[in-house]
């Protein structure tokens, strides 16, 4: 059990530095999928953000309050529709798509609810993937996806090229998009999508609703 | 050899004569408030004089900003921290309100009242009615949570607090803490209502009515004017407070104490004597109950728990009840709780997430049911020690 208000000490994940990045100082921040809080709390510590989160379970969910932070129970594909539009400056969903039943309706809420959407997701369009299928004919193993498909919670992968044409489906322009290594070194990558498609291991995308 | 549910407890009149006294002039502080000052009750009637017993424990600070009113459930008192002068047994919460403890004194100034309609002290049917000169009995109107809170309110009008710091309570509590933060919002700062529900459901209102039913079968109940006779529905009252009390616990939980267990013999005596250990428990819980508590305060108090509905004030839309609230809530239930399931609170935090309001919601991992609330739970006590001390940040108290 953690101790109440411990801040979390780094080393921080890399797409959560990054995201914190994208987050303008004092933005109110909706956290889908917040694990132990880490993001909110590096939220609050380095841009003074009012920070709420939605987690599955149970556990980190207690922890989470235990430590001062403003968070509950809930599911990305269940409760999002409960949040009135606009109602956060950022709707923040960190590594948590691919796992979600519908992608693309947990997207347009994320969308709805934020003024702004920032979305990190593992790419499956990496060279190393690509190659693996490629020679090995089985789903890839990588140390970013170490399950074997019938283990793996991530039932909805996609490239950075999917993600990239959902997000014009949905009518959402990418303010930003970051492409960054397992060892969270953004890549120097920025105009061409294909480049970032094949040497990103992760992506962070910055969305807005086009309006 | 008697069927009757009851066991010999305080002897009825010192029983009944402590009551009336407790009742009356409590061993607590207490508020008077006079003629001049009625409470518009929901029912439209005006009530004076006010009595409202409470106690505080702890300090409160300089610019008034560090006060906890913790809201009690229903046979509970405001003896939360502090000695029952009835029973002599500790507070019903002082495991989670002293120095050090989740509820802090040391850093906060906390205020528990007795409930107007309680039997404790605060203006309630066992109270002498000015008028007459004995007890209000079912001459006390019917009272609601929203008159409750009210009544609350003026104790802190009359403490000089503008803003209380939180609002916390379970059960009965918790639907006051609802009420505060609906109808006082900017009275609340924080609001941790648990194990409580925004409306009573249809089976809380049918258990209610079975303990009423039990009280007013009693021939010693005198159609409410026990007082005046001299008597005391003492078997109604117990078996209204043994049908509750299984509400209160879970099947686990009963399972795991008692069993089949037998109670001092090694066999069933073929009769009705108490030859479980379960029967032996619910008759003493329903004993001790009656020399604690009025019956009439009971069927008041349930009556009140039965009309409260948030949502129903508020055009059927609970999240109405919460546009525009600042307050930080957080809203706790626990897994084996089958009289407010986490349902209902699960309720209450869509209708906060419906207008973007503050709200953390924990679910509680315990078999022990309802009473969860008031046993210590090391995930609970840590959650509003966190939640509180956060808070508490916010609202720039001193570490």
């Amino acid at each position: 059990m953690l101790k109440p208000n411990t801040p979390v000490s780094g080393p921080h994940r890399a797409d959560h530095l990054l995201i914190a990045e994208m987050v303008e100082p004092g933005s109110r921040v909706l956290d889908v999928g917040c694990g132990d809080g880490a993001l909110l709390q590096l939220l609050a510590d380095t841009k003074n953000a009012d920070g709420r989160g939605v987690e599955l379970s149970r556990e980190r969910v207690n922890a989470c309050v235990m430590r001062g932070l403003s968070v509950i129970q809930g599911d990305a594909d269940r409760d999002l529709a409960d949040y009135p539009d606009r109602a956060f400056d950022y709707a923040i969903l960190s590594l948590t798509i691919q796992a979600t039943r519908h992608p693309k309706t947990v997207l347009e809420n994320l969308l709805r609810i934020g003024r702004r959407a920032i979305v990190s997701f593992p790419n499956f369009g990496h060279w190393r993937i690509r190659a693996d299928l490629l020679f090995t004919g089985r789903m890839p193993q990588t140390a970013n996806l170490p399950d074997t498909w019938y283990a793996s919670p991530n039932g909805h992968l996609c490239t950075i090229k999917d993600f990239d044409d959902l997000a014009a489906l949905l009518n959402a322009d990418v303010e930003e998009a970051v492409a960054f290594n397992s060892s969270g070194k953004r890549l120097p990558i920025r105009h061409s999508l294909s480049l970032q498609n094949l040497l990103g291991e992760k992506a962070v995308f910055l969305l807005r609703q086009r309006t | 050899m008697s069927t009757h549910p009851t066991v010999t407890g305080i002897d009825t009149d010192t029983g009944r004569n402590l009551r009336l006294a407790e009742a009356n002039s409590p061993s607590s502080k207490v508020l008077r408030l006079p003629e001049s000052e009625p409470l518009r009750l929901a029912c439209d009637q005006l009530l004076a004089p006010i009595s409202i017993a409470y106690e505080t424990y702890g300090e409160l600070n300089a610019d008034k900003s560090n006060a906890i009113l913790v809201c009690h459930a229903l046979t509970a008192d405001q003896y939360a921290a502090s000695q029952h002068p009835v029973t002599k047994k500790p507070g019903w919460w002082s495991t989670i309100i002293g120095p050090g403890k989740p509820v802090d004194t040391n850093r906060y100034f906390v205020i528990c009242s007795n409930i107007l309609g309680g039997c404790m002290g605060s203006t309630g049917p066992a109270s002498i009615d000015p008028k007459t000169g004995s007890p209000y009995a079912l001459n006390f109107p019917v009272i609601t949570i929203g008159d409750m809170v009210n009544a609350q309110a003026r104790l802190i009008d009359h403490l000089g607090i503008d803003q209380l710091f939180c609002v916390i309570g379970g059960s009965m509590g918790g639907m006051q803490v609802l009420e505060w933060a609906a109808s006082h919002p900017e009275r609340v700062f924080s609001a941790v209502p648990i194990a409580t529900a925004a409306g009573h459901s249809s089976q809380n209102i049918a258990f209610h009515e079975v303990g009423r039913q039990a009280v007013m079968a009693d021939p010693d109940w005198c159609g409410g004017d026990y007082h005046s006779h001299g008597k005391v529905p003492r078997n109604g009252l117990s078996v209204a407070r043994m049908a509750a009390h299984i509400t209160y616990l879970s099947e686990d939980a009963l399972h795991r104490k008692f069993g089949r267990n037998l109670q001092e013999r090694s066999k069933v005596t073929f009769s009705f004597n108490a030859d479980f250990q379960v029967e032996s428990y619910l008759r003493h819980q329903g004993s001790t109950f009656v020399d604690r508590f009025d019956a009439n305060s009971y069927l008041y108090i349930t009556r009140a728990m039965d009309y409260f509905d948030l949502a129903n004030e508020r055009g059927d839309i609970l999240a109405n009840a919460f546009r525009g609230t600042k307050t930080r809530f957080c809203v706790v239930s626990f897994t084996s709780d089958w009289l407010y399931p986490t349902r209902e609170s699960r309720e209450i935090v869509h209708a906060l997430n419906a207008v973007a309001a503050n709200v953390s919601f924990v679910e509680i991992d315990s078999d022990k049911g309802h009473d969860a609330f008031l046993l210590e739970e090391p995930e609970f006590f840590a959650t509003v020690r966190g939640f509180l001390s956060a808070a508490g940040v916010k609202r720039g108290l001193k570490v």
